[in-house]
């Protein structure tokens, strides 16, 4: 087909176009959309670009107020070596991984199979449970860290990494039990039916039919659970103290500022690399994701 | 292979509503039995009971002699086929086929024979290795019902599988189902609204409508002898005509006033049957292919009377005519070589052997 379009359009006369033909109009919105998306590139690539400017000066380049601030006139990787050697950068960065993958995998253990149980097993209360799901995820986390401390202290786990895989499925599970709701939901209820009659017990269907026709769903749900407790950064600042124990999040700022003295080049270069892992996810993940989140909308 | 048994059938819902009202039914082995009538009428909600997909409210089911009520659908050996194929996107063709066999934890190379055996009867033996979502609607539903064949259960339910195909297709698939059944002669329930395929496919068609089994019988004998209203208006395409008449008992012979001043003689054969009922208002039915243009027959009991045809639609093979008594529309087959157009008057003739007089209070065939 398209080969044959294109053999087409080399051998076709010019066009003219009329004013307000839909090729032109059509033309036009390209225009405009390039123009705006350019907008936007422009506004939310400069922060990083200015990032790894910065990290990569010297810390006498920088503090040089002469010079343009936008350009690197002797490139150093100063900042990287001394972050990955010295310090407990690279133990940050660990914990925020452990934190991370705990964190990921708990949420989805849990709000798979409330997702599945609300959506498909009928029970008293359950149309009520469910929006009382989303309604917990409207509670701002602000108002809960004060509760959670008294809980946390309790429990003996202050300035404990633990606490933190304990207290980020709060704010993970609500949101991607109602995402796995919506998307259990647009599974037709024949296909639990025929896996039932099949020979499928419950646990069969939802490991066997549900999880994998749900993937792009599922994928979502962790991309979000990912991303709320990568870049958690409350919870850790009030509950965790000793440098050894924070994720990068708060050990970045906690370490790198000392007092007034703000290390700009490693605090930049601490920062990029801590971005690195939620860009490699979505990169790699971005297609499942939004087929995920616009699910319902184009199914018929 | 078994046979089913529905005794004193429940199916309430929650707020008191009946979907179905207390049926029974006995389908014997081997039996293709179609399930027939309009949207509500609890067809459905039958198949899911027998299927176990929807609790029972009060009543029996067995299938096989053993009583199913409390089996879970898992336990039950039987199989089923949705109206939109239900096939699992994610799997191939092969997988979907073999998965109540996988979960059952036969053999792999048992599922695989059986696979291929059932994939040889519905000819789709090259499709094995495609996901569902490249297959089109018809091979969809193949494949669904080779996903039935290779449990050979017990039972086979149909819930109106060909209402998603397109009408070509549909005769072409509604062939292919009787051919299946008649090579694997597992015990078929199925559900239609379709009373085209409800003749056309069962040993016996079990008319419902709302939540009641208005006539169980072989497609000839529901066509010919209805029993209610109901029947005779659902079964045959164009449906029955239904003409408000008065039966009068006059000089020797008994007669039905028509509209239009229209007087026709009951058939001899007919009058003792029909005598209790003299002098009462009844409902004349004829079918539309019993109603005819007057042609040179030597059939007894051929009644004539003149009509005005206003509407007129030439099918090719025939041509109907339609034309209205007192309210009640007519709707005739005629030749299509005969000359009519709307407004012009014409002899129609009405075969009285295959007339039925209704009362219009009960419903019942009288």
């Amino acid at each position: 087909m398209s080969g044959a379009s294109v053999t087409r359009g080399a051998v076709a006369p010019p066009t003219y176009y009329k004013v307000g033909s839909i090729k032109r109009e059509r033309r036009w919105a390209l225009i405009g959309a390039y123009a705006a998306l350019a907008v936007f590139v422009v506004f939310f690539l400069t922060p990083p670009f200015y990032m790894l400017v910065t990290s990569l000066k010297s810390s006498g380049e920088i503090a040089d107020l002469s010079g343009n601030p936008w350009i690197v006139s002797s490139p150093t990787l100063e900042n990287y070596r001394e972050l990955l050697t010295q310090g407990n950068y690279v133990t940050h960065f660990l914990n925020s991984v452990i934190v991370t993958l705990a964190v990921v995998a708990i949420t989805m253990v849990i709000s798979i199979f409330a997702a599945f149980a609300l959506s498909r097993m009928r029970f008293w209360g359950s149309t009520m449970l469910a929006t009382g799901v989303f309604l917990t995820y409207l509670v701002p986390e602000t108002l809960l860290f004060i509760p959670l401390f008294q809980i946390i202290g309790g429990l003996g786990l202050y300035n404990n990494l633990l606490a933190m895989i304990l207290i980020y499925p709060t704010l993970t599970v609500p949101f991607t039990t109602w995402i796995m709701i919506g998307y259990f939901a647009s599974i037709p209820k024949e296909l639990d039916e025929a896996a039932l009659i099949d020979g499928a017990n419950h646990f069969q269907m939802l490991w066997k039919i549900f999880i994998p026709v749900a993937l792009p769903g599922i994928l979502a749900a962790m991309i979000f659970a990912f991303t709320v407790s990568w870049a958690q950064f409350l919870y850790p600042m009030a509950f965790l103290v000793s440098s050894e124990q924070m994720v990068l999040t708060v050990g970045i700022v906690s370490d790198l500022i000392r007092g007034d003295t703000f290390q700009w080049g490693k605090i930049m270069a601490g920062a990029l690399m801590a971005a690195a892992p939620p860009l490699l996810v979505y990169a790699f993940l971005m297609d499942y994701y939004i087929a995920g989140l616009t699910a319902g909308a184009t199914k018929g | 292979m078994a046979q089913v048994s529905l005794r004193k059938i429940v199916k309430e819902y929650e707020g008191g509503v009946q979907a179905v009202k207390g049926i029974d039914l006995e389908i014997a082995d081997h039996e293709f039995v179609v399930l027939v009538g309009p949207s509500g009428c609890g067809k459905s909600t039958t198949l899911r009971m027998i299927a176990g997909l929807e609790e029972i409210t009060s009543g029996e089911i067995a299938i096989g002699g053993q009583v199913v009520n409390d089996i879970p659908p898992r336990d039950r050996d039987i199989a089923m086929v949705f109206q939109n194929y239900a096939l699992y996107p994610h799997m191939s063709v092969y997988e979907n086929m073999g998965f109540g066999l996988t979960l059952r934890k036969f053999p792999k190379d048992e599922i695989r024979r059986r696979v291929e055996n059932a994939a040889r009867i519905l000819d789709i033996g090259n499709l094995l290795d495609r996901k569902p979502k490249a297959l089109s609607g018809g091979q969809r539903q193949r494949v669904a019902m080779g996903r039935a064949i290779v449990r050979d259960p017990k039972v086979f339910l149909f819930d109106e599988p060909l209402s998603n195909l397109d009408a070509k297709l549909r005769v072409q698939m509604r062939t292919e189902i009787k051919k299946v059944h008649q090579t694997v002669k597992t015990t078929t329930v199925y559900v239609t609204h379709d009373q085209v395929e409800a003749m056309t496919l069962a040993d016996r068609v079990v008319v419902m409508n709302q939540g009641i089994i208005e006539q169980v019988g072989a497609p000839q004998e529901l066509y010919h002898h209805p029993a209610t209203r109901f029947v005779a208006g659902f079964i045959g395409s164009p449906a029955m005509n239904f003409i408000p008449a008065r039966l009068e008992n006059g000089a020797g012979a008994l007669r039905m006033h028509l509209p239009n001043d229209i007087v026709l003689p009951v058939p001899a054969s007919r009058t003792q049957r029909y005598a209790p009922h003299a002098g009462r208002e009844v409902l004349f039915g004829i079918r539309p292919e019993h109603l005819t243009e007057l042609r040179a027959t030597d059939k007894p009991n051929i009644a004539t009377f003149q009509a005005t045809p206003e509407v007129v639609e030439p099918m090719g093979m025939e041509t109907l005519v339609h034309f209205w008594m007192q309210g009640a529309e007519v709707c005739a087959r005629l030749d299509p070589a005969v000359p009519v157009e709307p407004g012009r008057p014409l002899t129609m003739a009405a075969d009285l052997d295959q007339m039925h007089l209704i009362d219009p209070v009960s419903g019942r065939v009288l």
